[in-house]
């Protein structure tokens, strides 16, 4: 059984989360409970702490205060156990430029202890599209075809809870149109998804949670089937013009 | 409890299915079947320390700097020291080691740099993976292109200065210095990283914490050139050893509070 | 969670008064000790009245290893319980011991003038305090050059690895050149009782500046945690 039924919880709970660096308050009190196999997109405007907030529930940042349970374990205590569970994809790409695209992969297969690693390896590039490419080194791709891999590198320990950070970075249409492909195709069961976009479009298709940060708050909340995505729109506008 | 799980967190490998009784984690194992079993400290360890050595061979970007720099320092101390007859074996140890602490500081600061220029750091720290063991990888890389700096700087040395210097003797001072030295630096440099005037903060750091290093093996080293007996070396060679031993454990704990934000 | 607890460090009415006391107290102690220093205490055979420097001096050295020691208790309860009121004490504390160290190296030159004939020798014992004197204005730049709760964290790392460094240095120094330090040789019960209360008057002195620095600081911290709450 792959897939987030395992858990009875939520994956995802965060209470009065807040991450503050020195004077700049990046997240202030957000709450946000994310249910097993449930997608939410964030959208904000520049600045508005997306990348904080997923920084910190992917555990490679500490919150200053709030609490944090990741598939109802806190990842001060449990790290390693939450850190299994979680994929990242976002802007930076978290590849070694002068590692070939294979090597990259059989490096955090070995981190992560992944088994048939490489079946798994040749899988995650079929998905990405990148078989072809497999012997070259990262320098040598596109910015989109390295999104691409980075793709394939955050799903490779199949993790039930995926946390994406504008993971359409770079990405042609096509990309953009098979990302969830490319993403879960992998997977037996949905994944959590907690996904940050400034594609309004993408963000609304693929998810059933539509939320809107400004300025470290969560300001809005709105579930897909209580509203049209037009009415979204504007309401987005009004908070994201008034956020900056 | 909570100790419980911490004291286990610190013996990476062992024990880590007792924490399975959890009830998280039962279910968090029953769902992923790709991680099977933690892999293991030294296995992680081996793979980012292998992925360090891959980069360097393939770009030489770090050893190239520091080699071209240690040269560059023992030629300027030899216009600075007038390095020839008599006060050349009172000089000699200090300009080597002036050459490997400064080349080795450039060294350390360019190994931490490539982490941070394209996040890879976070990359490593979205593992599940024992911060302890990114420590000793990044330690054991800078060890290793250090000791390489000094195997080829030490040949030139003698030859420059016509010094024996290429004896075991010198060479278990070296790498017992370079140890204490890349412990230290290792962790210094990850702080200094991610601070204001970084280039200048990882020197300023670290230089008086390794004044003893500096003394012991300036001294130690000019002990086995002055051909004086071992019983006067060997405090020397204890002292490193004793900072080699403290500060392996000491930065070794306290790693985790200097990476991550 | 909070980050400042409502108990401890917050500046009260009763509180000002205890601390305005130790002030007043310690500055007549330390009127007391100049006294007995400067004039009670008999003159030093060898050395003439060089010596009596030593009745600042040492007291001194003595604050600043015991503000040290501070520094590396506030940071390691800091790493371990992560409440700010121990990297206050840290900082507070290397403040202090900045100043103290400082002070060291320049009553040490004073008195090594006419005694030595030199402002400076790199005998152990100066060599020992100014290695600890850099170590510790190191950790101050590190606060200057690092912000927040990372700052905090890489100081008492800092703290830490200084505080095991102390006996290593130490002893590293001392093999690496003779020392010409005066020892305390028979000393003359007048003397011992100036100096006996003039490590008194100053202790209680350092303790009252490290006070009223930990206040401040707290006082800041909570400052910061006001304008969080408020939202800006
Ligand atoms: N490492 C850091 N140090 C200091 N401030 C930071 C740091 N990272 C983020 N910030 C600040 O935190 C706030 C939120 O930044 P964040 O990157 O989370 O925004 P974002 O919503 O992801 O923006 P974007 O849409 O541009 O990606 C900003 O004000 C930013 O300046
Ligand atoms: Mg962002």
């Amino acid at each position: 059984m792959i897939g987030a039924q395992g858990f009875k919880g939520k994956s995802i709970q965060a209470s009065l989360l807040a991450k503050s660096f020195g004077s700049i308050h990046a997240l202030r009190e957000v709450n946000l409970e994310v249910g097993a196999g449930e997608k939410v997109a964030i959208f904000g405007p520049n600045g508005s702490g997306k990348t904080t907030l997923i920084k910190v529930m992917a555990t490679i940042m500490r919150p200053s205060s709030g609490r944090l349970h990741i598939a109802g374990m806190n990842p001060g205590e449990n790290g390693h156990d939450v850190r299994r569970l979680i994929g990242v994809v976002s802007h930076n790409t978290y590849l070694y430029d002068d590692l070939a695209v294979e090597e990259n992969l059989a490096f955090y297969g070995r981190m992560y202890g992944v088994e048939n690693v490489k079946a798994r390896i040749t899988n995650g590039l079929r998905r990405v599209g990148l078989e072809r490419r497999s012997r070259d080194r990262v320098r040598t791709l596109s910015r989109g075809m390295q999104q691409r891999l980075s793709i394939a590198r955050a799903t490779l320990h199949e993790p039930p809870i995926l946390l994406l950070d504008e993971p359409d970075t770079g990405l042609d249409e096509a990309g953009q149109a098979q990302l969830w492909e490319m993403l879960t195709s992998g997977y037996a069961d949905e994944p959590t998804v907690v996904m940050t976009t400034h594609n309004l479009k993408l963000g609304m298709s693929l998810c059933s949670r539509w939320t809107v940060l400004v300025d470290g708050e969560i300001v809005s909340e709105v579930a897909k089937e209580n509203s049209s995505s037009e009415s979204f729109q504007a309401l987005y506008r009004r908070y994201a013009g008034a956020g900056t | 409890m909570r100790a419980f799980r911490r004291s286990i967190d610190v013996t990476p490998g062992l024990g880590r299915s007792f924490v399975a009784m959890g009830d998280g984690l039962t279910a968090a194992i029953s769902i992923s079947r790709a991680a099977v079993g933690p892999p293991s400290f030294f296995r992680q360890v081996g793979a980012i320390l292998w992925k360090d050595l891959a980069v360097e061979l393939r770009t030489k970007d770090i050893l190239s700097s520091m080699l071209v720099f240690g040269l560059i320092v023992l030629v300027i101390f030899n216009f600075a020291f007038e390095l020839r007859g008599e006060n050349l074996i009172l000089v000699a140890p200090g300009v080597l080691w002036v050459a490997f602490v400064f080349a080795g500081i450039l060294g350390l600061g360019r190994s931490m740099a490539q982490e941070k220029e394209r996040s890879s750091m976070e990359g490593l720290l979205l593992c599940p993976v024992d911060r302890g063991a990114i420590f000793v990888a990044k330690m054991l890389g800078n060890l290793i292109f250090i000791v390489i700096l000094e195997a080829i700087t030490l040949p030139i040395f003698a030859a420059f200065f016509n010094l024996p210097v290429l004896t075991p003797g010198v060479g278990l001072i070296v790498v017992l210095g370079t140890l204490g030295f890349a412990s230290v630096g290792t962790l210094f440099a990850a702080i200094a990283i991610n601070t204001r005037a970084r280039e200048v903060m990882l020197p300023i750091l670290l230089f008086p914490i390794i004044v003893p290093v500096i003394i012991a093996s300036v001294k130690a080293t000019a002990f086995v050139l002055d051909g004086k007996p071992w019983a006067e070396i060997w405090p020397w060679v204890n002292l490193l050893i004793a900072f080699d031993v403290i500060f392996l454990a000491v930065c070794f704990v306290t790693f985790e509070y200097v990476i991550g934000e | 969670m909070s980050a400042v607890s409502g108990k401890g460090g917050v500046p009260t009415r009763k509180g000002d008064n205890l601390v305005n006391i130790l002030g007043f107290v310690s500055f007549l102690l330390i009127a007391a000790s100049m006294y007995m220093g400067l004039v009670f205490a008999p003159e030093e055979a060898v050395q003439g009245p060089a010596q009596r420097i030593f009745y600042v001096h040492l007291p001194q050295a003595v604050g600043s290893y015991i503000a040290f020691f501070l520094v590396f208790l506030g940071s390691i309860f800091y790493l371990w319980k992560g409440d700010v009121k121990w990297d206050v004490l840290a900082r507070s504390s290397a403040e202090v011991g900045v100043l103290l160290t400082s002070l060291v190296l320049i009553t040490g030159s004073i008195w090594a003038k006419p005694i030595w004939n030199t402002w400076w020798t790199w005998e152990p014992r100066l060599t020992f305090t100014l290695v600890l004197w850099m170590i510790y204005v190191a950790y101050l730049m590190l606060r200057w050059a690092s912000e927040g709760k990372q700052g905090a964290r890489y100081a008492a790392v800092l703290g830490i690895v200084g505080f095991f460094d102390v006996p290593i240095i130490f002893l590293s120094v001392f093999l690496w050149s003779k020392g010409l330090h005066p020892r305390p040789a028979g000393m003359d019960p007048g003397m011992l009782a100036a100096l006996i209360v003039s490590i008194f008057a100053f202790l209680l002195l350092f303790t009252y500046i490290l006070i009223q620095r930990w206040r401040w600081e707290t006082s800041k911290e909570m400052v910061e945690e006001m304008k969080l709450k408020l939202g800006r």
